[in-house]
Parts: C-alpha cells; structure tokens; sequence
C-alpha cells in the first residue's frame, strides 16, 4: 500500500482514501485532496522534510507523517 | 445620528496579493487594530478615488471559511456580520488565477453565503507567465457574480476595481445563487440545521448550516448547545449510513469546479521559474549556503549598521538633556527632565534603528517569498523542539536585540507559536548583555591560557552564548508541552512565486512597526524609566551623604574659582554618588534583598546593579561604576573599575567577586527577564500583562535556581 510519502520527486499518484486527525484531514480536503485526484510530488526539503505537492494545478507542502495518511490507489 | 459609511469586506486565500489589493485600493489611509477581544490585527481603510467615503476591512487570509481558531473565525464573522461586527454591504473575493482551484473552492463558500458579492481575479499577470489563460467574461457567467480583472500594481486596474465597488454598492449585484446542487442526502441535513440560524440572513440559513456541519464539533464548548447536539445528531445519523460529510462536501465544491473549469481556463504547459530558483535554493548544499549567507547579512545588519544610528540617538539624546540642564535651574526638576523624561524618550527611541533593520530584512524575505523557504528548509529542526520554521529569523534577531524579535514574531501565523516565540526569545544572548558579560568575566575570570592557545576569558564568554541556546531550545520545548500546549497543528505551507520586492510594501511595514511600537510599547518603557529613576534618585539627600557633602563644600571653597576640579574633589563627588545610590529605594531594595540573594553568591552591592539592571542590563556597568565609587560614567573596559571589584571584601574579609560569584552571576543574567522593554513589548504584543507577568516569573525563577545551584554546588566541590 503505497502513500504520498511513497512518491519520487515528479512522480504522479491518484487519491484513494484520506486519513488523519479530523480537523487537518478536513483541510486537506478542502485544499483539494479528495479522492480519485491526480497528485505530484514537487519538492522534498533539503533535510527530507516537509515535502511539496501540486494537486489541482495548485502547490502546497506539507510533512511526511501528515502525507503518510494519504493512500494511493493500486497502479495497475 | 449620521450613517456609517457602508463597508466593503475583502477575503481571499492566504497568499493571494490580497492585502497588497488593499493597500493599493486604501492608499496611507489605513487604521491598524485589534479585533474584538482577541489580538489579531484587523486592518480598515477608506477607498480612494471614488466620490463618497466606503470603509474597506481587510479580512486575514483563509483557505476556507470552516474555522477552527480565533484567528480563522474572524472570516466568518466578518462575512456575515456576527459576534459584533458590521455586516459588509459588499463582499469582494480576491482569488488568485495561479492557483484557480483552490481559490474558486473558497469563492463558492462565500458565494453560497448569499451576500452581494463580487470577484476580484488578482495576478493575472503570473498566471499568463505560467502559462495559465483564464476567460473573465466566461468566469463572471459561470459563477453569475461580476468578475474584475486586477493586478495589485497596476493602478489602472486597482481603480477600475475601486469604481466596480462604488458602482456595485450604488446597485447591488444580483445575490449570489448557490452553484452546486447538494445531494438529497445532504440537502436534508442541511434543511435539518437551517433552523437553528434564524439570526442570520435568511439566504446565508443553509449556507451556515453546512458550515456547521464541517466546523462544529460535539464537544466545542464555543457552539450553542442546542446547535451542538443537532449536529452531533446528523454527524452520527451519517456515520450509521457510511457517510463521510466531511469528504461528501468537499468533493461536491471540488467536482462543480472540475465540471466548469474548461469554460473559463486554459493551460498550457510551462516550466515554473520558481521550481528552476528552488533547485539550487531549496539544495542540501548550495540552498544551505544561501541561507546562512542571508541570515549573516540579516544579522549584520542588526548588529554593526545599526551601530552608527544608536549612536546618532544616544548622542542626540545626551546633547538635549545636557541642554535641558543648561536651560532649568540645577534641582529635583532639571534631575527629572535631563534623566527620566528624556532618558526614558530615549530608551524608546535607542531601539527604533534595529527595529527599522529587522523589518527591512523580513519585509524583504516575506515580499521576496523567500521567508516561506526559511520554513520549509528549517521546519526540521525547529520543530524538534515544538517551534515553527518560520520562528528562525525572530530567535536570530534575537541574538541583537529581544524587542525587535518579538516584532518580528509577526511573520507567525498561529497565536500559540507566536506566544512560544516570545517566551523563549529573551534567553538569547542580546547585545545587552555582552558589556555585562564583559565586565564581569574581566572581573572574576583569570586571564589564563589554556593549552596555550585559549583564553579562558573568552571561552567562559562563548560558553554563556551556548548556554544560552541550549537553555531557549529546552524552555521552548517544556513551555511547547505545558503551559501553551495546544492542539498540535500540522504544518500547512506555500511555496509563492519569487519576485523582486516592493519598497513601497517594505516602507510601510517598517513605518507600520516603528509606529506601533513608539505608540504602545513606548509609553510603557517611558513610564517604567520614570519609576525607576524615581527608586535610584529618592529619597534625595540621605543623611549618610551630609558629612561627605560638607566635606565637598569645603573643598570646593579651597579650590580657585574656574579652575578644573581637583583629583580629591572628583573622588568626594563619586563617594556622594555611591552613599546616594547606597541609601535610595533601590540600593534600600537591594539590601533587602540580600537573604534572597546571598544564597547566589550576591552581595547588597550586586543586588543593587541587579535592580538597576532591571531597566536595562547595560545599566549594570554603570551602577557597578557608581556603587565602588568610579562614578557611572566608566565603561567595562575601565582597569580602575576591574581593580576595585577584585578589591570587594565581604564582612568576613573573603573576596566578593570570585570566580564562582562571577560564575553565577553570569548564569543569572543570561537567564532573568531583566529588561523592563522587553515586558512592555511582550504586553503589547499579547494584548495584556498576563503573558509578560508569566514570562517574568518564570525567567527570574529559573534564574534565581540556575545561579543557586552553581554557586551552592560549586561551593561544594569545593570551587570558590
């Protein structure tokens, strides 16, 4: 089961589920993150985190562990 | 009773050139306040070039209206006009075209609120460079609210906004409909809820019930308690279905978006310029070279430019209060204006240089979009320790100086990582320290070698600045755990497009700052300097100082008129100056204090430059100068000085400034709140004397155990 902590810089994923704390789990859906979207990993801070998303032509970073909630769907 | 102006409410994305819209829309006539019972700053102005008066709010940025914290709340309140606010006339969304989306997704929130409302679609100049083109015409039809073209800077398109507003106000647009169309399921928990908002406008019932669904939590304490337990209902009515509102609703906003997106955007593709300047900035080598050659510059700015202007303010300031003295007859009266009125001025004024320089430096990172790397390059690290990245530059400063520091907490979002900031932030080693430091480890520290290379002098001086860190980073992370706890917030962060600064947005942020301080924290620091030169000055002439004053009129009776005062004569007049401090309130209060203190090591003679220290360290040179009669003008370079405070006897005939008292007393300056600005500013900045009678209390407590147990520990071992 791979998570958008999983993805390599410029590498694309699709949204299958969300998970996390319900409050920040709320702000990333409203940031876009809701299932069945397409994800790219941007950036990856010098010290390995926090990592840089686009998702709906829009950019925003969060941590690892916040990402390692968010599940990818099975590449086929 | 004449009608209040109607009020135009600005919202908008974090990020989005929204407060630049602002100021371009507002110009100079901007007022800057604090919300209603909470301290985030609410910033209202008047429109410029339009032919009667319209009041602009900016409203802080969001990314949605479900709110959560006091500082996110405000959107929703000033949308709808709750809790106190005035109810906007007109609403303008600024979205920003680069990132549409995500925009367009906070648009619809309002936009289902039913408000007259209308879309100013900002930086479109970016978003045509990243190769985004979006249709106004077409967006304005699909959303059925007028939409203006603007661009922050450009004054043509700022004032045809400025004329949309006027004409808008002058005629309504057609409220808003609500764009997407809820599914059953959901229609009927958002009919379900709209009942218990019957006091807000009769459009926004639905809207707000659906944001109660999303923001409401069984257990918020803020929430009526009638809505509290209605929600809760429907939350666990959805959840027995396999519902997820939360996503149900999102996706519902995101899908409308992604339905109608191709009506009004296209793409295509480029290379975003920012990701080419992260490579080399954001690199693990070449990015970190970057960043400490940045902060060095920042710091050296602070800490050497600053000089000659610190310079210019404390020359300027002794010329007028020796005029002053020239001017008023010699008494209580001269005394009073040349020392506290002026020195207090100037104790306000002595700060203004670095301030000016700190808010240079964030304005430009923060304008330049580079303040956001700072976070994402040493989020890190200083979260380790429960502190936001961006608290790197404040901690820097504070190596200079703690009160613009803590101005610079500001570019914290969070009120809990801000307070956090500040409590910790005056344990760095600020340049007031450094003469302290300097006279007392010249004092007690031999002037050795170690291996031959060292001097034990200044490795005591880079182990007080180590000590230093060690000690904030350790506050900041018990303090993060306790006393601010607070619901841990992941990190949420935006990486914007580089571009060249503005001065103009520079100018005003700097001017913003040094006015707010001189206004607010500046009265404080005028009134404390007034207290405590009452406490040096009274009472005025103790009887212990009458022989040693006869003694001087008879001298100076001896000496030929006009002649320079002789060497006895000087010397009588620094005996008069240390039975005066000896016998005021403060040298009263420092004996006082001597069961507290002699347990650190301290003698009276100490705990009276520590009292004086209290309004600011430096000052502690000076009084030390005063008390072993060198008079107060020595700095602590002065050998005459050193010699009589490696001559201090106890009354049992030990030496007082050994190298354990200097050792301790070293641990107790780094470690109190000795400085009577910082408090006022830290009053300021929290909105209240609660957090800096908390940070006072903590810092003198700390330090008051950190000195007892290296001198009662040392003492021991058998150190002296």
């Amino acid at each position: 089961m791979r998570t958008l902590a999983d993805l390599r810089v410029t590498e694309r994923g699709r949204l299958a589920t969300i998970g996390g704390e319900r409050a920040f789990r709320r702000r990333l859906l409203e940031l876009g993150f809701v299932p069945g979207t397409e994800v790219v990993l941007r950036k990856v801070a010098p010290l390995g985190d926090p990592l840089e998303f686009e998702v709906r032509h829009c950019r925003i970073s969060i941590r690892r562990k916040e990402a390692q909630a968010l599940i990818l769907e099975e590449t086929p | 009773m004449s009608q209040a102006p109607p009020l135009v409410a600005l919202v908008g994305n974090p990020n989005t050139g929204k407060t630049t819209l602002f100021n371009a829309l507002t110009g100079s006539s901007v007022r800057v306040g604090n919300y209603p019972g909470i301290t985030v700053e609410r910033s209202m102005g008047r429109l410029r070039g339009v032919d009667r008066p319209v009041d602009v709010l900016d409203v802080p940025g969001a990314y949605s209206l479900v709110a959560r914290s006091d500082e996110e709340r405000i959107a929703v309140d000033a949308l709808l006009g709750l809790g106190g606010a005035t109810a906007p006339a007109l609403v303008v969304v600024v979205i920003d075209a680069t990132a549409l989306e995500r925009n367009l997704y906070f648009a619809l929130q309002v936009l289902e609120l039913g408000r007259p409302t209308l879309i100013a679609l900002n930086q479109m100049d970016a978003a045509e460079r990243a190769g985004v083109q979006v249709d106004p015409t077409a967006l304005a039809d699909t959303l059925g609210v007028p939409v203006v073209p603007t661009v922050g800077t450009d004054i043509e398109r700022v004032s045809a906004l400025a004329q949309a507003i006027a004409r808008y106000l002058a005629k309504p647009p057609p409220a808003p409909k609500w764009p997407w169309s809820p599914s059953d399921a959901l229609a009927a928990d958002i009919d379900a809820l709209a009942p218990q908002f019957s006091q807000a406008p009769e459009a926004a019932q639905r809207a707000m019930a659906l944001w109660a669904l999303m923001s409401v939590e069984p257990t918020d304490s803020a929430a009526p308690p009638a809505l509290r337990t209605s929600v809760a209902a429907r939350l666990a009515a959805a959840e027995g279905a396999h519902r997820d509102l939360d996503l149900e609703i999102a996706s519902a906003r995101y899908q409308w978006i992604d339905d109608h997106a191709a009506d009004f955007v296209t793409r295509s593709p480029t290379v975003r310029l920012a990701d080419r300047a992260d490579r080399l900035l954001l690199h693990p080598i070449v990015g970190f070279a970057a960043f400490l050659t940045i902060m060095a510059i920042g710091f050296q700015a602070l800490f050497s430019w600053s000089d000659p202007f610190i310079g210019l303010v404390e020359g300027g300031m002794a010329a007028l209060s020796g005029a002053a003295r020239d001017v008023l007859p010699a008494g209580i009266v001269a005394d009073f204006v040349a020392e506290a009125l002026i020195g207090g001025v100037g104790n306000v004024l002595v700060f203004l240089p670095q301030i000016a320089l700190l808010f240079v430096f964030i304005g430009v990172m923060e304008d330049s979009g580079y303040m956001a790397r700072v976070a994402f390059l040493m989020d890190r690290i200083m979260r380790r320790v429960g502190l936001h990245g961006r608290a790197f530059v404040p901690m820097l400063s504070g190596f200079a100086c703690a009160i613009p520091a803590i101005l610079g907490t500001r570019t914290l979002e969070r009120r809990r990582d801000r307070l956090l900031t500040m409590m910790v932030l005056p344990l760095m080693t600020c340049s007031a320290r450094l003469p302290v430091y300097t006279l007392i480890i010249a004092a007690t520290v031999p002037a050795t070698t170690l291996w031959g290379v060292f001097s034990q002098q200044s490795l005591v001086m880079l182990g007080m600045y180590v000590f230093a860190i060690v000690i904030a980073l350790i506050a900041a992370a018990v303090l993060g755990r306790t006393v601010l706890k607070g619901r841990r917030e992941p990190l949420l962060l935006e990486l914007p497009d580089y571009r060249v600064p503005s001065a103009r947005s520079v100018g005003r942020l700097v001017f913003n700052r040094s006015g707010t301080f001189v206004r607010e924290a500046g009265t404080v620091i005028l009134l404390f300097t007034v207290v405590m030169w009452g406490l040096s000055s009274f009472p005025r002439n103790p009887a212990a100082a009458a022989p040693l004053e006869a003694e001087r009129a008879r001298l100076a009776a001896a000496q030929p008129a006009g002649a320079e005062p002789s060497a006895a004569l000087t010397e009588l007049d620094h005996r008069i100056a240390a039975a005066r401090t000896e016998h005021s309130y403060a040298g009263r209060l420092g004996k006082g204090l001597e069961p507290v203190m002699s347990p650190l090591g301290f003698d009276w003679r100490i705990n009276v430059g520590v009292v004086g220290a209290f309004a600011a360290r430096e000052v502690f040179v000076s009084s030390m100068g005063i008390i072993y009669g060198v008079g107060g003008d020595v700095d602590e370079e002065s050998p005459s000085m050193r010699r009589r405070m490696a001559e201090a006897k106890r009354p049992d005939g030990t030496p007082v400034h050994t190298p354990l008292t200097g050792l301790s007393l070293l641990v107790f300056f780094a470690l109190a709140c000795q400085c009577m600005s910082t408090i006022a500013v830290v009053r300021r900045e929290s909105g209240g004397w609660k957090w800096p009678s908390f940070m006072f209390a903590y810092m003198t407590a700390l330090a008051w155990l950190a000195s007892f147990t290296v001198y009662q520990v040392g003492g021991l071992l058998g150190f002296s």
